[in-house]
């Protein structure tokens, strides 16, 4: 497959300058996928480490919570939880990486009344279970946070990589060998035209020659 | 500044109110999906955590919000424990990424 164009020398320049654009643009690329890929298997792997152990802390705290509904009402339960001790508030900035704006998250907690340490409720009414596993809780909520930063940035990066894989191999094997085999062909066109034309010179000048030895042929005649 | 969200059934979401949380029950999956994209339209949620048990179902919901830089829809288990559905997750993204599951190999 190729490009059509004419075999000409402006279009051979044409395509020339074109051809080290793609190559150069093959090769930044090519650097960003690596690079991309780099941060993202590290970004991975660490996800799935804090994965694991959120989901095995979260369990406990499942559990805890279990314990605490099976003694207390659960009326009373919600009642106590409905009002929050602290107000999640989540600042977020923007990171760039390899091109990609990820989110980068900062939890913090406002607290919303004073007294009574790490519950907002009184402690008549509910058992030490839900003290304990509130507090069991809280402490899994950094991971937490930390576990959606890392997998937003994770499903960003997965896309750019997956875009940017593409270019790559459309430049590597569609647009590189094309201009390759074009620039082959106008050349073999173009050397083509040279030897037909020095083929006709050399044609010229035969008969050219040869006309003038007739010339002088028929002049040496006329004189003797 | 922005919230957090979290869907799922009562049992599992009810201890995230004590952490300030913004607690949002579903009875099924659909009223999850509902309010995932109500959540996600405000724009007042960076991160909204579903329940296995739900996300799994309502998989093509999440998958639009996927490549916005927010909000972050996160799978964690639930009471009922983990489905394994949040580790597909990744394991899908770290396919589309590199070709082949290469890290979650079992």
């Amino acid at each position: 497959m190729e490009i059509r164009a004419n075999p000409t020398r402006m279009e051979l320049k044409k395509i020339q300058a074109r051809y080290t654009t793609a190559r150069r643009g093959h090769k930044l690329l090519k650097d960003k996928r690596d690079g991309l890929m780099k941060s993202f298997l590290e970004l991975v792997r660490e996800d799935k480490e804090l994965r694991e152990r959120v989901e095995s802390s979260l369990k406990n705290v499942y559990g805890s919570f279990n314990a605490a509904s099976a003694v207390s009402n659960p009326k009373m339960m919600q009642q106590a939880l409905i009002v929050p001790k602290k107000e999640c508030n989540l600042d977020v900035s923007f990171k760039n990486t390899m091109s990609v704006t990820v989110p980068v998250f900062s939890g913090k907690f406002v607290e919303q009344a004073q007294g009574t340490g790490s519950c907002n409720y009184g402690f008549a009414f509910t058992s030490g279970e839900l003290d304990s596993s509130v507090r069991e809780l809280g402490s899994v909520m950094k991971d937490l946070i930390r576990m959606a930063e890392l997998e937003k940035t994770a499903q960003l990066l997965a896309e750019e990589i997956e875009k940017t894989r593409r270019r790559v191999n459309a430049l590597e094997y569609i647009m590189i060998p094309k201009y390759i085999s074009t620039m082959k062909t106008i050349k073999m066109k173009l050397d083509e035209n040279e030897r037909g034309n020095t083929t006709r010179l050399m044609k010229v000048k035969d008969m050219m020659v040869a006309q003038q030895l007739d010339q002088r042929k028929s002049d040496e005649a006329e004189d003797e | 500044m922005y919230k957090i969200g979290i869907i799922g059934d009562r049992d599992s979401v009810l201890g995230f109110m004590a952490l300030g949380f913004s607690v949002f029950e579903a009875e099924n999956s659909n009223a999850a999906s509902e309010i995932l994209h109500r959540l996600a339209k405000s724009e007042e949620y960076a991160i909204v955590f579903i329940i296995e048990n739900y996300s799994c179902e309502i998989e093509n919901d999440i998958q639009k919000y996927k490549d916005r830089p927010l909000p972050a829809i996160i799978s964690i288990p639930g009471q009922k424990g983990s489905n394994g559905y949040g580790m597909t997750s990744m394991k899908k993204a770290v396919e589309r990424a590199v070709g082949a599951d290469i890290l979650f190999k079992d």
